[in-house]
């Protein structure tokens, strides 16, 4: 009844007329980002981002084609395979295997320090927590081991295991004095690298995980210890994992720790009988401490092998990080969402 | 009622520009605004709806409670046309044709996932954020196509409440003040309607953030202290500052979208009479699927089921005397 | 098994404790011996260090003295600055993830940025002393430059711009990493109520997301400082291994002129550490990097504290 309205046709105003609907949308409506009338300090920073954003990615292409170029000129399968010596030739200085070895070791015996005692710290922070006090000083604790130097856990590695009382970690000398340097040692010290990245890790998926799950359990009758150990580790076993293999990361990539508590020797020095404990007890060093070594500030002088064990760690490096990615996307790392990025709009019919 | 001019500048800048500079539609029967204007003063045309006497309707007394009446100060602001919306390949509004008008509230009523909301997001575009979203037909405001104008300057004269209060992590002051600090950005808009390049400042941002706050009814419980966290505020409350916040932009529209769901009686009240104020100065489209409010409020109401518009009419034709049948059904049965 | 976990729990956090308490009594009496000084200026680090393994070995005639301030100096100098750096880039780079990228160029961006955050501190020093060094001593530093301070110190590739520049990329994906989550999780009724207001994307990003992101901003900026502060391979490696206090002063060529963080030179005197004063020395220089970053933590929490107010983080 309406004036403004009956001035029209009513049919098509008021009332759906449900005709077919219309085969294409108006172009205008194509979702698109118009900075155009945005005031220019606005449309700046936009830019600013997209040069650090596409910057950043450059900056990791340039190290990881320099890596690449330079590690496959120098490598050669030989080197893999041979001990290192201290010639000074180039040509004369062996190959790498004690460092890669030692580089397995030692991330062998962080983690399974790491890993049992990051999950076990995880699931009591998460599923007890009590007293408060004392959780709240945990998580500081991680979060100061998360942000504290390596070196400084290498100076508190040295301190700790020359102690007469933990000499069975490591050698002692003639004189009577323990050296503290041994993988097992190093590999102590290098696990509280890795702990915080297992205790968040497990943290983050243990809280992601469905609260029926929890219940239905509890319903059952089980107890929380049995809910805990039968139920909840292994459905977050992926984000431990995930966890795991980031800190794994973090003891291959450090070299304080091999230089003060591993001794960052030329070989791997296995001490006392038995065969596999005698190498754990022992020196030795891994391709951080060798490419430090042969790097010119060091006293090896062969670039080209610092650059051949780089492109190793690299590649290392890489396959870890892909690990991690494979890991996540089943539970953690959920892709950023959609939030303003409109999908094709043209597919509507 | 004495207004800074900011908080409604568009009603005085409008009407001259419409009178000065005639939007002519396309050959197609899309009358502009001032079309509306020019045809509301025909004979035939019923005798409320006229433009004379709202130039300033600031200065008007606050009409009678009486959703159905017609009120002396009616003017189509918005018009939709064959408005399709999609989600993918879903449509979800099909076909809808409306006149949204200033002196009125308009309700869209209707079950839920009848497409309220999505329509309701079309008209200040945005649709144009949803993934997936995507539009045909046409919308206007003042006879221009939204299409045609700056997204931003878009959203500044049409603005939106949801359904969910969500005011920032910020104070009560602060978050009023968030639209009159970012004027920044219009100023070029701003700068044509004669208006200083920047937003308030100082004082005036003080007494801007009040009068905001007056008009949204909140200022009285919040007065005291607007440095209080927003979030601290309850669910009314918060709801009635991010309507201040809306209003605070000086909106020519007013969207809002089911904005008492989540309140209790009493704020609904509030927030209800506040709507009801607001008509004059601000063409105002309330979603709601509480058909009592609708009542309460509306003078004109759209009925949808399943993305098409079953009826529009005056609030009282909809309530007392449905066209359709299942405008029937959907009344009566909620009723009861 | 509560007590169990529990125990194992109390025995790490008293692990971590022993760290701290371990590192400042070993440190003691290097501090004890030169007291304030230690962190004064005078004469020339590297020959006080040296003269702690030459000097007397019988504990009562020990050679202790110590003026740390030039290693002090080139930690400021390289950890503050490589943070002032970092920290806008990595906002920036955050806000491009998030927000900006499409999805294609995200789905490249995001893994190159994990992908620099694991590349070891080593392979920075490598490509550093390897690559930017020669580049920097070839064609960056004048003659006239070298000249000009040859009489102190000798300019080389080897020095403060290199050794922050570096610096500032190994901080930066960390940093990223913890301002991305945070933008992750602001909730989308905010930004979508900023842009209904007809607030464009940019300052809705700046006025909602990055406001509702400072805590984590806050701790990224910690974060990274303490990585900064404690990164000691590859400073050892491209900053010049000289205790060389740079000066401002010198204009132009204070930019080339060698500095040895503190971390860096407890890595470079490593072979020493059996020498009693020096290791003494070496804990010192770990106990200050120990108590900064704690300071660190302290004033970042700090900071947070009034965010809290408003609702912003936890
Ligand atoms: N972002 C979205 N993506 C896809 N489908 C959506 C989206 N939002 C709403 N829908 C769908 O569109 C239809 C209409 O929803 P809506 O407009 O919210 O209805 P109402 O507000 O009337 O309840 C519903 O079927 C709903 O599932
Ligand atoms: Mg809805």
């Amino acid at each position: 009844m309406e004036g403004a309205l009956n001035a029209t046709d009513s049919s098509t105003l008021g009332v759906s007329g449900a005709r077919k609907p219309p085969a294409t949308l108006r172009r205008s409506q194509r979702p698109r980002e118009r900075l155009a009338g945005w005031p220019i300090a606005d449309r700046v920073a936009w830019a600013a981002c997209w040069v650090v954003g596409v910057g950043v990615s450059l900056v990791t292409a340039a190290i990881v084609l320099l890596m690449a170029v330079k590690g496959i000129a120098y490598l050669h399968p030989a080197l893999l395979f041979e001990h290192p010596s201290a010639a000074v030739a180039q040509s004369q200085s062996g190959g790498f295997l004690d460092p890669i070895e030692g580089t397995l070791l030692l991330t062998a015996v962080g983690t399974a320090i790491a890993a049992p005692l990051g999950v076990a710290i995880a699931v009591w922070l998460h599923e007890y927590g009590r007293p408060a006090g004392l959780a709240r000083a945990t998580e500081s604790a991680i979060e100061m081991t998360a942000g504290g130097p390596s070196v400084l856990f290498a100076l508190f590695g040295l301190i700790l295991f020359a102690r007469p009382v933990l000499a069975f970690l490591s050698q002692t000398s003639a004189g009577g004095s323990v050296s503290g340097r041994s993988f097992l040692t190093a590999g102590a010290v290098s696990s509280l690298l890795a702990l915080p990245l297992v205790v968040g890790a497990t943290r983050e998926a243990l809280a992601q995980l469905p609260a029926r799950l929890r219940e239905a359990s509890q319903a059952l009758g089980k107890t929380r210890a049995r809910t805990i150990r039968k139920v909840l580790l292994p459905s977050i076993r992926p984000g431990i994992a995930a966890g795991v293999v980031l800190g794994m990361g973090r003891i291959i990539g450090d070299t304080a720790i091999v230089i003060f508590v591993l001794g960052a020797t030329l070989h791997l020095t296995p001490a006392g009988g038995l065969p596999g404990l005698s190498a754990l007890r022992g020196e030795g060093t891994t391709l951080t401490a060798y490419v430090r070594y042969n790097s010119p500030a060091g006293e090896g002088l062969a670039p080209n092998k610092a650059y051949a064990a780089a492109f190793v760690l690299m590649l290392i490096v890489v396959a870890l990080n892909f690990a991690v990615v494979r890991l996540g996307s089943g539970s953690r790392r959920k892709r950023p969402f959609a939030r303003w990025r409109p999908a094709r709009a043209g597919s509507a019919q | 009622m004495n207004q800074d001019p900011r908080l409604a500048p568009p009603v005085r800048r409008i009407i001259p520009r419409q009178a000065g500079t005639v939007v002519e539609p396309r050959s197609e029967p899309a009358p502009s605004a001032a079309a509306a204007v020019a045809s509301a003063a025909q004979p035939a045309v019923e005798p409320g709806v006229q433009s004379g006497a709202w130039q300033d309707p600031v200065d008007m007394p606050a009409p009678p409670r009486a959703p159905t009446t017609t009120h002396s100060n009616v003017v189509e602001r918005m018009r939709l046309e064959s408005v399709w919306l999609a989600y993918g390949d879903r449509w979800v509004v099909r076909d809808v044709s409306l006149p949204v008008r200033q002196g009125e509230v308009l309700a869209l009523i209707g079950a839920s996932g009848s497409g309220k909301t999505t329509l309701l997001r079309s008209l200040n575009r945005l649709t144009e954020i949803t993934a997936g979203a995507a539009r045909a037909g046409h919308i206007t405001l003042d006879g221009e196509e939204i299409d045609g104008l700056e997204a931003n300057d878009l959203r500044r004269r049409i603005s939106m409440v949801f359904q969910q209060p969500n005011p920032f992590p910020m104070s009560v002051f602060e978050n009023v003040a968030y639209s009159l600090r970012e004027e920044r950005a219009a100023r070029r808009r701003r700068r044509r309607a004669g208006l200083p390049g920047r937003g308030p400042r100082g004082d005036q941002l003080r007494a801007s953030v009040v009068e905001a706050l007056r008009r949204a009814g909140l200022y009285d419980e919040v007065g005291d202290d607007l440095d209080r966290p927003a979030l601290g505020l309850s669910g009314g409350q918060q709801q009635r500052l991010c309507i201040a916040r809306s209003l605070a932009a000086g909106p020519e529209v007013l969207l809002l979208d089911e904005p008492c769901s989540a309140l209790d009686p009493i704020s609904t009240a509030t927030i209800e009479e506040l709507i009801v104020g607001l008509r004059e100065s601000v063409a105002v489209v309330i979603v709601t699927h509480n058909l009592q409010q609708a009542v309460r409020v509306a003078d004109h109401v759209a009925f949808m089921h399943l993305g098409e518009l079953v009826e529009y009419g005056p609030s009282q034709q909809i309530f007392e005397h449905p066209r359709q049948q299942r405008t029937r059904d959907y009344v009566s049965g909620a009723f009861g | 098994m509560e007590w169990l976990l529990r125990a194992i729990t109390i025995s790490v956090l008293v692990v971590i404790g022993l760290i701290a308490a371990a590192i400042l009594i070993e440190a003691w009496p290097s501090f004890e011996h030169n007291g304030i000084r230690w962190f004064f200026p005078g004469g020339d680090v590297d020959q006080q260090l040296k003269a702690m393994i030459t000097g007397p070995q019988e504990p009562a005639r020990y050679n202790w003295h110590f003026r740390g301030w030039p290693l002090i100096w080139g930690t400021i100098l390289t950890s503050g600055f490589a943070v002032i750096f970092a920290l806008p880039l990595a906002i920036l780079a955050a806000i491009f993830i998030v927000e900006i990228a499409p999805a294609r160029v995200r789905r490249v961006v995001e893994p190159a940025v994990w992908l620099l955050a694991g590349v070891p501190s080593v392979v920075y020093g490598l490509v550093g002393l390897l690559v930017i060094v020669p580049w920097v001593e070839h064609d960056l530093i004048s003659k006239a430059q070298k000249h000009s301070v040859d009489y102190v110190v000798q300019l080389t590739g080897e020095n403060v711009s290199v050794a922050t520049a570096i610096l500032t990329v190994m901080i930066l994906p960390i940093m990223i990493a913890l301002i991305v989550r945070a933008l992750q999780t602001v909730p989308r009724t905010w930004t979508e109520g900023s842009v209904a207001l007809g607030v464009n994307r940019w300052r809705t990003i700046r006025r909602v997301s990055l406001r509702a992101a400072r805590p984590a901003i806050i701790a990224a900026a910690v974060l990274a400082m303490g990585r900064a502060l404690g990164e000691s391979i590859m400073l050892s490696m491209v900053s010049g291994s000289r205790g060389f206090a740079a000066n401002p002063l010198d204009g132009a060529t204070f930019f080339f002129e060698p500095v040895r963080p503190l971390a860096a030179t407890i890595i470079d005197y490593a072979e020493g550490i059996s020498v009693a004063p020096l290791r003494h020395t070496l804990y010192a220089m770990g106990a200050v990097l120990l108590v900064s970053t704690a300071l660190f933590s302290l004033a970042g929490w700090a900071v947070k504290q009034p965010l809290k107010r408003y609702g912003i983080g936890t």
